[in-house]
């Protein structure tokens, strides 16, 4: 267990490494000015922005610096934002984001638990046809095309909840729900198959053969010995979330990090793109190998040390 | 259970007639491979209606924008922003197709007969005047060319490399895995929101954007697919036979594993195409006067509350297509490969 923990350690590094080179070079690429009407200066002034921001130095040069600075944790100064540094400026962001996904998790989990369950107890009934049905639209429908149909019905016609920005917890009801459709739905499908086998087990039979209440059977014993797997998918759909939150976010107006990082990217504004995207890099490959302990404690079963199947 | 009080005798029973030419008879006639699925996935409906729907969409999507008069990027401002009417239909109040509009205050009007025009624009029209029909088919024209070269270019890469890292095996292959882990290991959505940024937004940057990181679970597949034939007798008897590795690959490993390759590219379309909408949304789409539905919706978007239909028309073509997609893999997924159903 440690030699593999070990081990994931270093591909995180290396594969943080390689995000980092790719991201400082690639915004090196990218044509055009990061600064407002750059040509329209003269050309001292336009050497005097350069300087200031390290500029002018060599590629390598720039590159050594950028990468010195972010292994001590300063990821540069935004040029849009009055200079602000960058980690100051995502910093303010996390919460946002963090309870916007926290909720979709927790909603789309539940709910999709209850789904799959229930669609599996009423098994080839209307109720597994419809729940299997909302899987199916849930999963294939893009996030962003429920928010904007939610925010036009529920908000704009009918004024139930308000229709953007992020002041209150009313506010944090519509984008949680537009962003936890597809775990929601991927829980919903992941819970229904596995509570099928489960019910269909000799445990199951045997506790019938002994008498215990068809409640008791379904929740102590059906239920929570499907639930093990299930909450190894989860970890990876927490994942997929930061996709669906940078446009979710755009939409209601919420001031999270995808909010932050669309601007950015509307505005040339390399250090903050860049930092954002180290930022996701990390949270995506630390939550990807905390899901992968996670499962070896969970589920026995499961082999840490082949990965070859 | 038994009935104990039936004895049963010697004489109930008599001897079979066993006909030795007619032991060996095959009553049902052999069914290929493809045939079999055939059988498989006509039982399911859903898949199948899917699979109509989706044919209609895709002839609809080259002949919609020929069945309006007004061409995709016509601009007409005396004619912007109109609401859906279709002949016929318009007398229908229950459905959208009417030419009403409802102001702020939640009274309707006729947005045709206050605005004096004699025209139908059977999804309406967008602010600059451009008719809605021809453009949501437009746009789902370009959408499906994206994912269909997006999911093939995966294909091509994902089995080449694939095929290459599990046969030739050893140094080559661990040097291989270890590459994919790490491309794996950084999020998509970075690398296709770089790569768009430095090569501009268009529909081939668009594509290559999407199979830098795309090819990766085929790949795998593949070479779990490859490792698996490698051991088995077909292959050990055709190199016997002096059979060449790249015939081996390619004429023996590959055709025996389509059915794996298709589910897997079936469900990379509707993934490209969630990609794609995604970059118009952000803002890092197809630029005017070109239109892909991900940009329609954006469009849509910015006069939702005074124009809803500019956003919900593409996004319903979109959600169905996606739904449509994903029905349809799913099947594909149970009739290939009966093994894989989860």
């Amino acid at each position: 267990m440690a030699k593999y923990i070990l081990q994931r350690v270093i591909y995180m590094i290396i594969t943080l490494f390689i995000v980092a080179s790719v991201t400082f070079f690639l915004m090196k690429l990218i044509p055009g000015s990061p600064f407002n009407n750059f040509e329209k200066l003269s050309d001292v002034q336009q050497n005097i922005l350069l300087e200031k921001y390290g500029l002018n130095d060599p590629v390598p040069v720039q590159y050594v610096t950028y990468m010195k600075n972010m292994v001590q944790g300063d990821l540069g100064v935004s040029f849009q934002f009055d200079n602000t540094p960058v980690t100051e400026l995502l910093a303010k962001r996390v919460g946002p984001s963090a309870i916007l996904g926290l909720e979709a998790m927790v909603f789309g989990g539940l709910f999709g638990i209850f789904l799959g369950a229930i669609a599996a107890l009423r098994q080839n009934t209307w109720v597994d046809y419809t729940s299997t049905f909302l899987a199916v639209v849930g999963k294939s429908i893009p996030s962003f095309i429920f928010a904007g149909l939610l925010q036009y019905y529920i908000a704009v016609k009918l004024g139930w909840l308000p229709v953007m920005f992020w002041k209150g917890p009313e506010y944090t009801i519509l984008p949680a729900i537009a962003l936890a459709m597809f775990p929601l739905s991927i829980a919903a499908r992941f819970m229904r198959t596995e509570m099928v086998e489960v019910l269909g087990s000799d445990y199951i039979t045997l506790a019938r053969a002994k008498g215990a209440s068809y409640w008791q059977i379904s929740i102590k014993h059906a239920l929570r010995n499907a639930l093990i797997p299930v909450v190894t998918v989860l970890g990876p759909l927490a994942v997929s979330l930061m996709t669906g939150s940078l446009v979710i976010e755009q939409i209601f107006g919420v001031p999270g990090i995808g909010e932050q990082f669309v601007k950015s990217i509307n505005m040339n504004d390399y250090p903050v793109i860049m930092g954002t995207n180290i930022l996701f890099a990390v949270l995506f490959v630390v939550v990807t190998l905390l899901v992968d302990i996670l499962y070896g404690i969970i589920d026995p079963r499961i082999r840490l040390s082949g990965g070859g199947n | 259970m038994l009935n104990k009080d039936l004895t049963i005798s010697k004489d109930m029973f008599e001897p079979a007639h066993v006909d030795p030419n007619k032991s060996e008879k095959i009553a049902k006639a052999s069914l290929n491979f493809w045939q079999d699925s055939w059988l498989r996935i006509k039982k399911n409906k859903a898949a199948i209606v899917s699979m109509v729907i989706l044919i209609l969409l895709i002839i609809m999507a080259f002949v919609g924008p020929l069945l309006t008069p007004y061409g995709y990027s016509d601009q007409n401002t005396k004619h912007n922003n109109l609401p859906p009417r279709i002949q016929g239909l318009e007398n229908v109040h229950w459905l959208p197709f009417d030419g009403t509009l409802s102001r702020r205050d939640g009274t309707e009007y006729n947005a045709y007969e206050v605005r004096k025009v004699d025209a139908y624009y059977w999804f309406g029209t967008d602010n600059l005047g451009r008719d809605l029909f021809a453009r949501v088919w437009k746009g789902t024209q370009i959408s499906l060319f994206i994912a269909f070269m997006a999911a093939l270019i995966d294909m091509l890469i994902g089995v080449s490399y694939g095929a290459i890292s599990g046969y030739v095996g050893g140094k080559t292959d661990s040097i291989m895995q270890r590459i994919i882990e790490v491309i794996v290991g950084i999020p998509n959505l970075i690398i296709v929101v770089l790569m768009i940024l430095v090569l501009k937004p268009g529909i081939i940057p668009i594509i290559i954007a999407l199979t830098i990181t795309g090819w990766t679970s085929m790949a795998r597949v593949v070479r779990a697919q490859v490792l698996k034939f490698k051991a088995q007798e077909f292959v050990l008897a055709s190199k016997t036979l002096g059979a060449s590795n790249f015939s081996i690959i390619f004429k023996h490993m590959i055709p025996n594993m389509f059915g794996i390759i298709i589910i897997n590219t079936m469900f990379s379309i509707p993934n490209a195409i969630f990609f794609e909408a995604f970059l118009s949304f952000i803002g890092l789409g197809l630029q005017e006067p070109n239109a892909s539905l991900g940009s329609l919706v954006n469009d849509g978007y910015k006069s939702m509350i005074a124009f809803p239909y500019q956003m919900i028309i593409p996004s319903i073509m979109i959600a169905l297509i996606m739904v449509c997609f994903n029905l349809v893999a799913d099947g594909l997924r149970d009739a290939l490969d009966p093994k894989m159903r989860d």
